[in-house]
């Protein structure tokens, strides 16, 4: 079967009553979630994670989906109606975003953002449905050496090449991955500290809520904004003809930059978003309106966030390899139903995979149709009293722990790595690296022994397939460049001082 | 995208001291690790991963990491701590709240056996509510239990789990 019918049958398994329903809650839901200050998609599906225990693999994973894009889209709402954006990704949108909203077209830059929001969701994951499906046949033909040179590289590009410290990035992989050295080894118990409730490991679902939930909610308890934010009020977004023509060619280009650079392993909205603002004041008639509400520098920025938002997706599905938190997140989910995430996920779970793909699709329109007229509602969002806002996640936080296996153990790691996680923001360490380190660092043990068996203990195994000479040289090429970086900047700040 | 934050001349280094707190922990991290792994045996001796060769990788990155990270504290680098919508950087941190929301939460845990979630959870809800700054304490108290008891049900029916009920046992 193509991957045309393939698809097609996804659609039908993907309109059923029971699965629109749950693609329309996680939209409504992610987008609620994405409004609301301080929670993101990855603590929303990280507190979400308990209904995979009986609710049908489809029908989680359709509303995790929506989940996604859902969040994505509310954070844009944030950042255009309030100054502070919630999200690393819209950051950028907020630049001309909340200008504009502050000039009286709020309404213009909503449109904008959720139309091109729509426009490169569904052209990202038309994308996503051609290559990902190709690169997973590739991908499964790669021996254990490549397998774990493209998990190494998963972990050093999310790690080296996000955020502005790198010396932070890797002190949170190595936290991570001493959190996954956590449990059992060939029958020993390692790092326990002698007690049995650990043999099994930390619940990687309690790690995520702790470091996501409790340790957002604990450090903004200690920065609580005391003072009310400007809300801009809003009414039914709408865009004029004019702004349709400066629009339409903006969210082409974000799409462009957005799907490539999520598609990466150093995937990420960041960059992308970044680079597509910088490209449309360039381009732009009259760039002297950037910086006072252009609406080319909400469309191309807002359209990138959602095309990488789709690229993540790709080595998520074909390879197994989360690189957003949002999509370590998924990953679990799928781990939760002891689905076997990997190159071979497309021909075991055939149908789960494509009624995931068609509900993007689905839940991508559905965004459109319901977060037009919503807006209004969403802005009021905003209000809601704090205390309650943040009481609220760390019940439910304590909720999706508690309920993974009904001990109150657990909320006291939930605790231990929820304080963990506030001493990560207060110190700016960055939290991805930690998750990936806890998610990958077992799979690259396991991976490293199954290279080594094969070639009874042969080192030299490893380098012994091209795709992994390949990843090697990059990785490699990558740090000389760090470390040259690194003495440049010493060498100058020495200059400075002398 | 530096890793030092530059002083400009004639500015005081501004040295970070917690930040030595951090590393000093997370190179006894790193120690414990390693020191775990001294205790593995091995596992078969065809084995080519033996249980403590990732400890002891992983032990001795942390180190690194932590003597790396105080050297870069004491050259004047300085965190760019984590900002977010409801999060006000320009004024000092509250760390008496974060303390009594760490003895509610430790109240929930500590109780959870014994009363079961329908009552913890309600208690944990107008507990940090309070301590937000939420007015009215019925108010909180009548969300918690309403919460609380709503997700015991939710579990229950929707998703076939029972919760433990504690005291409550029974009566749910």
């Amino acid at each position: 079967m193509g991957s045309f019918d393939l698809l097609m049958q996804g659609f039908e398994n993907a309109f059923t009553p029971t699965n629109l329903l749950y693609a329309c809650i996680g939209v409504l839901l992610g987008t609620a979630v994405g409004v609301l200050p301080g929670i993101g998609p990855a603590m929303t599906l990280a507190l979400l994670l308990p209904i995979t225990y009986s609710v049908e693999p489809a029908s989680a994973l359709i509303m995790f989906a929506g989940i996604y894009y859902g969040g994505m889209y509310g954070g844009s709402t944030t950042s255009i109606l309030l100054n502070t954006p919630g999200e690393s990704s819209s950051v950028v949108t907020a630049i001309e975003g909340n200008k504009m909203a502050k000039a009286g077209r709020a309404a213009q830059a909503l449109a904008t953002a959720a139309i091109g929001s729509f426009v490169a969701g569904t052209i990202g994951t038309l994308l996503l449905v051609l290559f990902a499906p190709k690169l997973a046949t590739e991908v499964v033909k790669l021996g254990a050496p490549s397998y774990f040179a493209l998990l190494l590289l998963a972990l050093f590009a999310v790690t080296a090449v996000l955020g502005s410290s790198r010396l932070r990035g890797f002190t949170a992989l190595f936290i991570g991955l001493a959190i996954g050295l956590v449990g059992t080894s060939t029958g020993q118990p390692r790092l326990t500290f002698g007690s049995p409730l650990l043999a099994d490991g930390i619940d990687i679902v309690v790690v995520a809520v702790a470091i996501f939930a409790i340790g957002e909610a604990l450090w903004v308890a200690s920065h609580l904004r005391r003072r009310p934010l400007d809300i801009i009020p809003v009414g039914q977004p709408w865009m004029s003809r004019d702004d349709w023509g400066r629009s339409w060619k903006p969210w082409l280009r974000g799409t462009a930059f957005g799907f490539p650079f999520g598609a990466l392993p150093a995937g990420g909205a960041e960059l992308p978003t970044f680079l597509s603002y910088i490209t449309e004041r360039k381009l732009a008639k009259n760039p002297e309106e950037f910086g006072h509400g252009a609406i080319e520098g909400v469309a191309g920025p807002e359209a990138a966030n959602n095309a990488s938002a789709a690229g993540t997706l790709v080595p998520l599905l074909a390879m197994g390899l989360p690189t957003t938190a949002t999509a370590a997140v998924i990953l679990l989910a799928f781990q939760s139903y002891g689905i076997e995430t990997g190159p071979g996920l497309f021909d075991s779970q055939p149908i789960l995979v494509w009624t995931l793909l068609a509900s993007l699709f689905i839940g991508n329109t559905l965004l459109l149709v319901l977060n037009l007229p919503l807006a209004p509602v969403w802005a009021k969002l905003l209000q809601i009293p704090r205390p309650y806002l943040y009481a609220g996640i760390l019940f439910f936080a304590s909720l999706g722990a508690y309920s993974v296996n009904f001990q109150w153990f657990d909320l006291l790691i939930l605790l231990v790595i929820g304080l963990l996680g506030l001493a990560m923001r207060r110190f700016g360490l960055p939290v991805l690296p930690l998750i990936i380190g806890v998610i990958l660092g077992p799979r690259l043990e396991a991976q490293l022994t199954e290279a080594l068996a094969i070639s009874s203990g042969d080192v030299s195994t490893l380098w012994s397939e091209p795709v992994a000479v390949i990843v090697y040289v990059i990785i490699g090429a990558t740090l000389l460049f760090i470390i040259g970086n690194g003495l440049r900047t010493m060498a100058n700040n020495r200059k400075v001082d002398a | 995208m530096t890793t030092t934050q530059h002083t400009p001349p004639g500015e005081t280094r501004v040295v970070d001291k917690a930040q030595y707190g951090l590393a000093a922990g997370i190179g006894i991290a790193g120690a414990y690790v390693i020191y775990d792994a001294t205790t593995l045996h091995k596992g078969f001796a065809d084995q080519p991963v033996q249980p403590y060769t990732f400890p002891f990788i992983v032990g001795a990155g942390l180190i690194v990491l932590a003597v790396l990270l105080a050297l870069a504290t004491a050259r004047g680098d300085v965190p760019e701590a984590e900002e977010g919508e409801d999060v006000d950087l320009t004024t000092g941190s509250d760390w008496v709240t974060v303390g009594k929301l760490v003895v509610v939460f430790a109240l929930n845990f500590a109780l959870i056996s014994w009363l079961g979630w329908a009552i913890t959870g309600a208690l944990l809800f107008a507990g940090t509510a309070h301590v937000l700054g939420a007015r009215s304490i019925v108010r909180s108290l009548a969300i918690g239990v309403v919460l609380s008891v709503l997700s015991w049900y939710g579990f229950y029916s929707g998703l076939g789990l029972a919760i433990p009920a504690g005291v409550l046992d029974g009566v749910l």
